[in-house]
């Protein structure tokens, strides 16, 4: 396949190839002509000339031929050695092979041509098909909590006096609610566009793993469900980029949190593995679609009846912010139900000896 | 009541509003600047309490704003920004920011804010003792107390607590803490502090792993509650 691709852009490298094809393929049959005889010789060129002919551009092709059919003469044809032929049938399949190969490889070569543009537009289409899916999804994940404040605000003040206390809160709370989430939602948007942007790069410093899950559960309250830290007592500190890892499980926890039932528990587990810092996210919800596990890492890709909330982000910027150090994320059903996320991320340790202190 | 002035510098109309209508509310005066070369004159001519600045001001960049008032002005500066990248905020701190917020912010949490950085401005060399909660260090016989029980820190532990104790409600950087407690030469040495901290929230934390008063302030320092 590289080569194929090196061959794309190098015209030169085509004729090299081409000729040196048929010069060998000549050569073989030369060494055969009493056994097989110059006109199956004609046929096993045209059949190199046809295989070139996929990989290489009409004109080197046409030249290719055109070498192949003089090659065939020079060789082959009675009397050797000379480019004179001396029987009219001689003559006559001369000419015919000349035009078959020049017209194969043509042919081929259009051929090819035409496929590859029809790919490139189908590509094209399903680019702006994704494209409208994201603007789509971002149009009604942003509208919606701007209609919510618009809305909400609006009914506040025009009937304030005939509004139940207890309905003016709940509008407060809506509001709150549209705030918060238009917030995490262009936090999303500029973490992916940051992590796309060709200014991005790492802060590595040392970080106590321990302290950042930590972090991300006294971030994430929620009252219907419990998120345990379950780790070994003395962890090296890790040199990564603390912020973006806080990110990544932040992002986990929270789907988990948005789409596992009230009820359900979610354990992170900490550990060092071969030279990796290793963080496991397990939930005891309903887990994935067996065939969608690794298409729930893509950009603004959302499983089909889900509940509206979300752009489809926050797990593809938990996988670039992973790769961006170097690791991996998978997914995978555990036996007993739910989902386990597995961050592989391999990072330099430190331990520091307390005693030097005192 | 008037608990003292404060001097707001934000090119957003919309953002002075809020936080007239917030600060008035809760008794402070307000004065009010659009942009970093009025906001200068306001804090020579009013002497303000406290100054909430805006980064990103249409005549000069905010970080330099910062660094002018800070040539002179000895009170506290809050900076209340956009800019939510841990570098801005470690060079705002840097620059002599007494606190940092990022937009969008929580009313309840810039009032508590501005609390503890006017508590600051109050000469604190003088106290004895700082309380918080449950803790409460004797600064003169170095003793430090949980729950009226006598907790044995090392000397190191000790003073990085008095340290973040005598900034109460403040972040400080891990640089700045680095350099106040183990010298200049230590100013990229995190895993000292990470170790130390975790140390300090083990002895004296009800629950090491969610912190009451250690907190954390992902890539920029700690604050001490």
């Amino acid at each position: 396949m590289e080569l194929v691709k090196k061959l794309e852009n190098n015209q030169s490298l085509q004729y090299i190839i081409g000729l040196g094809c048929i010069f060998l393929v000549s050569l073989i049959c030369y060494l055969f002509i009493n056994i097989i005889g110059y006109h199956v010789v004609a046929l096993i060129l045209l059949l190199a000339v046809s295989v070139l002919a996929m990989f290489l551009e009409t004109f080197p092709i046409v030249i290719i031929a055109i070498a192949s059919a003089l090659i065939w003469n020079f060789l082959f044809i009675q009397p050797r050695s000379t480019l004179s032929i001396t029987t009219p049938e001689d003559a006559l399949l001369f000419l015919m092979y000349f035009v078959v190969a020049v017209m194969n490889g043509v042919f081929t070569s259009r051929i090819r041509k035409a496929e590859a543009v029809a790919r490139q537009r189908k590509e094209k289409e399903k680019t702006l098909q994704l494209y409208n899916t994201m603007l789509n999804s971002l149009s009604h994940e942003l509208k919606t909590p701007i209609s919510t404040i618009i809305g909400a605000v609006d009914t506040l003040k025009m009937n304030s006096g005939k509004i139940s206390e207890d309905n003016k809160t709940e509008l407060y709370s809506e509001i709150e609610l549209a705030g918060n989430r238009l917030y995490r939602q262009v936090n999303n948007l500029l973490s992916m566009s940051r992590l796309e942007s060709n200014f991005f790069r790492l802060q590595l410093d040392w970080y106590d793993i321990k302290e950042i899950v930590n972090t991300v559960i006294v971030n994430n309250p929620k009252e219907s469900h419990k998120i345990n830290l379950l780790s070994s007592e003395d962890l090296p500190l890790f040199k990564i980029d603390g912020p973006l890892i806080e990110q990544v499980i932040h992002n986990i926890v929270h789907n988990a949190l948005e789409y596992t039932p009230a009820g359900s528990e979610i354990n992170i587990s900490v550990n060092f593995e071969a030279g990796s810092l290793v963080i496991q996210i397990c939930d005891n919800g309903r887990g994935f679609p067996e065939d969608k596990l690794e298409q729930v890492f893509e950009k603004f890709y959302r499983l089909p009846d889900t509940a509206t909330g979300g752009t489809g982000l926050g797990l593809s910027i938990a996988r670039g912010f992973t790769n961006a150090h170097n690791g991996t994320i998978t997914l995978e059903n555990l036996s007993s139900g739910g989902a386990k996320f597995t961050i592989s991320i391999p990072a330099e340790v430190t331990t520091l000896n307390m005693m030097q202190d005192e | 009541m008037n608990k003292g002035e404060i001097l707001i510098i934000d090119d957003e109309p919309q953002i002075r509003k809020l936080l007239k209508i917030v600060l008035e509310s809760n008794d402070y005066k307000v004065v009010q600047a659009v942009d970093g070369m009025e906001g200068l004159h306001l804090a020579a001519n009013h002497s303000p309490e406290l100054i909430i600045l805006d980064l990103g001001l249409p005549d000069r960049n905010g970080h330099e704003i910062l660094k002018d008032l800070r040539n002179w002005f000895e009170k506290s500066i809050i900076i209340l920004s956009v800019l939510d990248s841990e570098e801005d905020i470690v060079k705002a701190l840097d620059n002599g920011a007494t606190d940092y917020l990022t937009k969008p912010f929580r009313t309840g949490e810039l009032l508590a804010r501005i609390r503890s950085s006017m508590r600051l401005n109050q000469n604190i060399e003088l106290q004895q003792t700082i309380c918080a909660d449950d803790l409460e260090i004797d600064l003169t016989s170095r003793n430090v107390y949980k729950d009226k029980e006598m907790v044995k820190l090392t000397s190191t532990e000790y003073n990085l607590l008095v340290l973040l104790a005598k900034n109460q409600g403040r972040v400080l950087t891990h640089q700045y803490l680095l350099k106040s407690i183990w010298g200049p030469g230590a100013q990229t040495e995190t895993q000292y502090l990470r170790v130390f901290i975790a140390q300090l929230r083990k002895k004296l934390e009800k629950d090491p792993n969610k912190p009451q008063h250690f907190i954390t302030e992902s890539g920029v320092g700690y604050r001490f509650l």
